[in-house]
């Protein structure tokens, strides 16, 4: 298990590298230039904006600067944001993403697993019905139409809710609920087919027969067991959260991570693109490594080899 | 529901292996075809993608009006007998938009899964059967690929691509192959496990053998559902896009690029952005009915697991 736990933590490495590398080759086939302006530069300046970052060597060498930045946490500069630091203009977002995505993440578990749950332990009942119902509706409709009907009714027509912005609790509320409804209906469904689907495995027909209390058979062989997949996807959806974020960010007027990201396409900004995507990269292979390794500990049926 | 589905068969383990070995008189495709009609949401939902097929199709006819003219005399009026939906901020019929923006987010919805299926299935068949070195050599190269968030993947091939629409296809169908793969590996490695695969190997079955006709058809149960929720996911990807404005490129109308354009007008015309997402949010939901339905109705391990106990 350690074994596997420490061979898989240094597979992030080639990994990473992979991305970097992929990233970077994606960069530099972009057609157009990152000084591709309405108003065209004229060349010397072009020239030296290019030998001010590094653009004026050759490719390979590019890439190798680019790699050893990486490889010290330097995920280089800007080239809008005057000098700064990709990484410190992503430090700067963090907070701001990070508050709304695990708002929606809280939320969602919060309501998703226990209705899932309460569906499937009573099959078939009114409440299985409705829980079924929300959980498809909320996880067909995506979280960025969901925030503009969300607009439509509490902004346009209640002027309840501010339409966007940042910097109050009323402003977090609905992004929060607009990213949140997505993965709340994914972990009800997921809950309560798992859950079905364990309560009919032999081992609880076994335990059931040995006369086990109810309490024991629920919480040690069902619920144990039915959660595997859902420790397994909800992880998935952290990162789906904590990445996925921009659409809404944008919808929202937030000054996140993501919201910076789009800004940094709009403007080719390559130098924040390539930090960005190595940045969400990482936090996305972090993720999936918890992921796997959880999973070994709840289901010792996975064997790592 | 599932009351009927054992047949005949004298006790549960049997009908769990006439599940896996599909010998039966009534083939297993007729009998889900039969459990999927009488499954009413699911009808719906068949009956709403059949619908916007249609209307994807007839486009041209349904539509009325060319999507993408300009009528500077008419713009952002009301809806009327002559503009259904009303016309946006430049003056196009919203109605005609909207008909055409569905013929898109039903071929990208389509493609991408065609694409993503064609890599993914024998990607993750053959890591997960083969083990070993050949596992770990394709699973690296599909963490690399998973381990790009996917939008930004995404955009980053769209960046490099441009923006007709198919390259957006492309483009998405080369990040989400890797969910694919990753989901029939985990479900080979588990059924990898199990007696009736043993079984299989000791009445003398080959490799390609126990692939094809047991492991793969045992996991085509949750890739129909991958697939079900992968193509709204698809659709609701070119929406972003097109909404965030990196999308399918202007002026082919797409329901994401109406909801941009109508944006700006949210407070005076919301029926601009409402109608657009709401045409999102049905069509989302009648795939995912239609899905659901067909995972009652295919996956034999949710069949097993409600009536049976032999699942996984």
């Amino acid at each position: 298990m350690l074994q596997y736990a420490v061979r898989r933590t240094l597979w992030l490495i080639p990994v990473l590298w992979g991305v970097a590398t992929i990233t970077f080759v994606l960069m530099h086939s972009v057609p157009g230039g990152p000084w591709d302006r309405e108003k065209t530069l004229p060349l010397t300046v072009q020239q030296n904006l290019n030998r001010r970052y590094g653009l004026d060597k050759p490719v390979w060498q590019q890439y190798f600067r680019f790699l050893a930045g990486v490889a010290r946490g330097d995920l280089g500069v800007s080239y809008t944001y005057q000098d700064r630091e990709v990484v410190s203009i992503i430090a700067g977002g963090l907070p701001v993403t990070a508050t709304v995505g695990l708002t929606a993440f809280t939320l969602a578990i919060l309501v998703g697993v226990p209705l899932g749950l309460a569906a499937a332990l009573r099959q078939n009942s009114l409440l299985d019905y409705v829980s079924v119902l929300f959980a498809t509706s909320f996880a067909s409709i995506p979280g960025f139409v969901l925030g503009i009907l969300l607009i439509i009714l509490f902004s346009v027509t209640l002027h309840l809710l501010p339409t966007g912005g940042w910097g109050s609790v009323k402003q977090v509320i609905m992004p929060a609920a607009a990213l949140g409804a997505l993965p709340a209906a994914w972990a009800a469904r997921l809950t309560r087919a798992s859950v079905l689907e364990v309560v009919g495995q032999d081992y609880v027909r076994t335990a059931y027969a040995k006369g086990l209390p109810d309490r024991v058979i629920y919480y040690r062989h069902i619920l144990r067991n039915a959660l595997i997949p859902v420790i397994t996807i909800m992880g998935i959806e952290l990162a789906a959260l904590v990445t996925g974020s921009f659409i809404i960010e944008n919808l929202f007027s937030i000054p996140g991570v993501g919201r910076l990201f789009v800004q940094g396409v709009f403007q080719r900004d390559y130098g924040l693109i390539m930090g960005s995507v190595l940045f969400y990269a990482f936090v996305v292979a972090l993720l999936n490594l918890a992921v796997d390794l959880l999973y070994g500990v709840v289901d010792p049926r996975v064997r790592y080899r | 529901m599932s009351a009927a589905r054992g047949g005949a068969s004298p006790g549960p383990s049997a009908a769990g292996q006439q599940v896996a070995l599909p010998t039966a008189h009534r083939g297993p495709w007729s009998e889900a075809w039969r459990r999927l009609l009488s499954n009413r949401l699911a009808v719906a939902g068949m009956a709403t993608v059949a619908f916007l097929v249609l209307v994807a199709v007839l486009a041209n006819l349904v539509g009325r009006s060319n999507p993408t003219f300009q009528d500077y005399s008419a713009i952002q009026e009301r809806p009327s007998a002559r503009h259904w939906l009303g016309t946006d901020e430049l003056g196009r019929d919203a109605f005609s938009r909207l008909v055409h923006g569905a013929r898109v987010s039903l071929a990208v919805g389509m493609f991408t899964q065609l694409i993503a299926l064609s890599i993914g299935l024998p990607v993750g068949a053959i890591a997960g059967f083969a083990g070993g070195r050949t596992d770990n050599a394709l699973m690296r190269l599909v963490d690399i690929v998973y381990g790009f968030p996917d939008l930004l993947f995404i955009i980053l091939l769209r960046a490099v691509f441009g923006g007709s629409v198919f390259m957006i296809f492309l483009a998405i169908g080369l990040v989400v192959w890797s969910n694919i793969a990753r989901l029939i590996r985990g479900q080979i490695l588990t059924l990898k496990e199990q007696e009736f695969i043993t079984a299989a190997r000791a009445t003398g079955g080959t490799g390609t053998h126990i692939v094809l006709r047991h492991l793969i058809p045992n996991s085509l149960g949750p890739v129909t559902v991958a697939v079900s929720f992968g193509i709204p996911r698809a659709i609701f990807t070119e929406a972003a896009l097109s909404y965030i404005g990196i999308g399918v490129n202007p002026p082919t109308p797409t329901w994401g690029s109406m909801i941009r354009d109508g944006y700006s007008l949210i407070f005076s015309s919301p029926h601009l952005v409402a109608i657009p997402a709401v045409a999102i949010a049905v069509t989302m939901l009648a795939f995912t009915f239609l899905g659901d339905g067909l995972r009652d109705a295919l996956d034999p391990h949710t069949r097993g697991a409600s009536r049976l106990g032999t699942g996984r």
